[in-house]
């Protein structure tokens, strides 16, 4: 290989236009002065070397950008970075800018365990907002116990889990699966077709379905049971079963991409919400239907909503709930993200993250996490756009559980909510072996 | 899973029900199939005649789609009437948009490399990392389709309870007619021509005045061509993203490898044995069984028989 004058000078180029990395960002201020330093010095709210100074203070943001859960965690990171910029704007969090490092998971569970080492350890960060699927969380556990770090993490999930360094906003089992289950058995399903993509939380969240199917729902049956790698793009023949075992309730827990070709495929196999409401349920109470757990209006965006219409999801939060916190919630964002921006459950969730963060450390008075761990069960946050949350001991948020069902313009229709909040339970009795 | 018998599952089913249920779980088979063939059409004229390995291939079909997504876009947006017919145009555009693509990677890249085949794998894993991170700034980061016209979406009812949906029958007849487009053009045009004496002996193919290096640029840039038809087809039953490629990339692999390089009769051959088997098993089992037992069993065969189901007669 013979090192012409032309090629150096492109690859010069080419290194030269790497390195133009796109600097700051409008989420928090430059040049700023503390205000309170006075009150919160350094050297009282940061005993243990995190990334604090006297005007800043820096946070990691872990999520994938790339790969097949792109889909569904591009909103995570807006509507974190949505609540950091109204944090900074309000004053900051004991009167420091909060400031951004991203890193980006890449839908790989390796590189998720890998950027979380370089945000506790290299980046020093006061608290990670991150993850999405089980699997990812699962993977950066290990490294947030060890390191002591603080991860806020937004996914509604399988429970079974309460960590000391983890903060979870999303809903557990006992308050999204067992509630929509037993929404569905009051419409009158009584058999089940439970599905899902191949990893940690379908095929833990099924496992509890089909418990609390078999053994609390009088009457009713599982009919089938199957899952597909994340990223399948081929679920016909998965349909044709369906059509075969004909059951009343089709639970799917299908995540990330493969959402697009699962719904496409449905419609294309004459599976729809008003094709299923026509049939009779085995009980002969109401039609049959098809509930999901992961589908938001993130998934819609990109399934397109002629295609979903008609379906049902259980979660506790969706864009077009009706209160005024979520009308300035929705407002907010669309002024940042535009106007065809979209809000899914995940993302309100990953929106409470900063907020709870930022309260649990003006409660403790410090960034240490062991202080900030021991300040945070009972921090309320009032506005947030699902109505209101608190956080309770085990970490996770007192939430109402709502039924929505899905319209043709990619927005969801309230058809059901719990009447109170659902205390949150990772361990529930009757459910682990 | 257990394997239920089929039979003592579907207590309270009628014959002809049934029928039915199988009926559409073929269909679902030649669908996949369909699937594979299109995806390996492009693989398989460039790896076959060529012996490139293009890992970008995932890459090109990825560039067909956008094409197609951003064309649904622009005619939703500015000619609405036009949508109904849009999607034939798009479908050109994608082979337009793809073959050009391929024409520039072959003359700025892959033309300095033919005698180093492991050099191609690294260089078009270059390409594919670079194709991938463009579409993730041209397109953003999330899943994008294109809107499909009327006569693509739903599904056909010759008879109560039989659907046949039919973006499968659009699939199956794009897969047929580009794969006896792709015979004929190399079996009776003058590209094919070139292409067949270009492989048996390459010196007298160019002291017979044969342009080797023009053949050879207009055989990658029309395999990448096919791979834009193929993403522009998937359009119409899943959606595209930024690393969409790199799902399809190890599928058409197999299929191609297992047909026996170099053969359309084999790539087809082997699509069609591979997707039946893979739809069948997944119907009396799990999508995640189905997919192992079929990959053990291509890997078998392979061991037994490398050359995969056609060999070709190449003269060295």
């Amino acid at each position: 290989m013979n090192f012409s004058k032309k090629n150096t000078f492109a690859a010069l180029a080419a290194l030269a236009l790497c390195a133009a990395v796109p600097a700051g960002a409008d989420e928090w201020k430059a040049d700023w002065k503390n205000p309170e330093l006075a009150k919160y010095p350094t050297a009282k709210v940061d005993t243990t070397g995190l990334a604090v100074t006297d005007n800043y203070v820096t946070v990691g943001q872990l999520h994938s950008v790339t790969g097949t859960m792109s889909i569904s965690e591009i909103g995570s990171v807006e509507a974190e970075r949505l609540a950091i910029q109204q944090i900074n704007d309000a004053g900051g969090v004991l009167g420091r800018q909060i400031r951004i490092i991203q890193e980006d998971g890449a839908s790989d569970w390796p590189t998720f365990n890998e950027k979380a080492k370089k945000l506790l350890i290299k980046d020093k960060v006061a608290a990670v907002f991150g993850c999405w699927t089980s699997a990812s969380r699962k993977a950066v556990l290990p490294v947030f116990e060890k390191e002591n770090g603080l991860l806020y993490y937004p996914t509604f999930y399988e429970g079974l889990e309460a960590s000391k360094n983890v903060f979870y906003e999303g809903q557990e089992a006992t308050q999204q699966i067992i509630w929509g289950l037993d929404w569905a058995y009051k419409q009158g399903c009584r058999t089940f077709y439970l599905l899902g993509s191949d990893y940690i939380w379908p095929r833990t969240s099924n496992k509890i379905a089909r418990i609390h199917i078999t053994r609390y729902l009088k009457g009713a049956k599982v009919v089938g049971e199957d899952y597909y790698p994340l990223g399948n793009t081929n679920f016909n023949s998965l349909i044709n079963k369906i059509k075969l075992k004909n059951p009343d309730c089709i639970y799917s827990i299908v995540v990330g991409g493969s959402n697009v070709a699962w719904f496409k495929q449905l419609k294309a196999a004459g599976i729809t919400g008003e094709s299923l409401a026509h049939k009779k349920n085995t009980s002969g109470i109401g039609g049959k239907l098809m509930l999901t757990i992961s589908t938001t209006e993130d998934e819609i965006l990109g399934i397109g909503g002629k295609n979903c219409a008609g379906f049902y999801t259980c979660a506790k939060y969706f864009q077009s709930l009706d209160n005024p916190n979520n009308k300035k919630f929705v407002a907010a964002f669309k002024a940042k993200y535009g106007k065809d921006a979209v809000i899914g459950d995940v993302s309100q969730a990953a929106y409470e993250g900063p907020w709870l963060w930022a309260k649990s450390v003006e409660k403790a008075g410090s960034f240490d996490v062991d202080k900030v761990v021991e300040a945070a069960p009972g921090v309320v946050f009032e506005n947030a756009p699902e109505g209101y949350v608190r956080i309770h001991k085990n970490h996770h948020l007192w939430s109402r559980a709502k039924i929505g069902k899905m319209l043709e313009d990619g927005q969801f229709k309230v058809v059901a909510e719990s009447k109170d909040l659902i205390e949150p339970n990772p361990f529930p009795k009757g459910y682990i072996k | 899973m257990p394997n239920i018998p089929i039979f003592a599952a579907v207590g309270g089913y009628e014959l002809h029900e049934l029928k039915d249920i199988f009926i559409m779980q073929g269909f679902a088979g030649l669908t996949l199939f369909s699937v594979f063939l299109l995806m390996a059409l492009g693989l398989v004229i460039i790896f076959g005649q060529m012996k490139v390995i293009n890992m970008a291939h995932g890459e090109f079909l990825t560039a067909g789609a956008y094409t197609t997504v951003f064309l649904s876009k622009m005619t939703q947006t500015y000619l609405p009437k036009l949508m109904p017919i849009y999607f034939p145009i798009a479908m050109l555009a994608a082979f337009g948009v793809a073959f050009l693509i391929g024409w520039i990677v072959e003359y700025l890249l892959i033309r300095h490399l033919y005698s180093r085949p492991l050099d191609t794998l690294l260089a078009t894993w270059g390409i594919s990392m670079l194709m991938r991170e463009t579409f993730r700034l041209l397109f953003g980061a999330r899943e994008a389709g294109a809107v499909m016209p009327n006569w693509l979406m739903g599904s056909l009812s010759p008879s109560e309870g039989l659907d046949i949906p039919i973006n499968g029958i659009f699939l199956l007849s794009t897969a047929v007619f580009m794969t006896l487009f792709i015979f004929f053009l190399l079996q009776r045009s003058h590209w094919g021509l070139c292409v067949r004496a270009t492989l048996v002996d390459r010196t007298m193919a160019n002291a017979v005045g044969i342009n080797t290096a023009r053949t050879d640029r207009m055989t990658f840039a029309i395999g990448c061509g096919l791979a834009g038809i193929a993403g522009a087809a998937f359009t119409t039953y899943s959606s595209v993203s930024p690393s969409a490629g790199s799902l399809y990339i190890i599928d058409s692999f197999i299929v191609v490898v297992f047909g026996g390089a170099g053969n359309i009769l084999g790539t087809v051959l082997s699509a069609f044995g591979i997707a039946q088997a893979q739809s069948i098993l997944e119907f009396f089992t799990s999508g995640v069984i189905a997919k192992v037992m079929v990959l053990l069993t291509v890997i078998v065969i392979l061991m037994i028989r490398p050359q995969g189901l056609i060999a070709t007669k190449i003269r060295r």
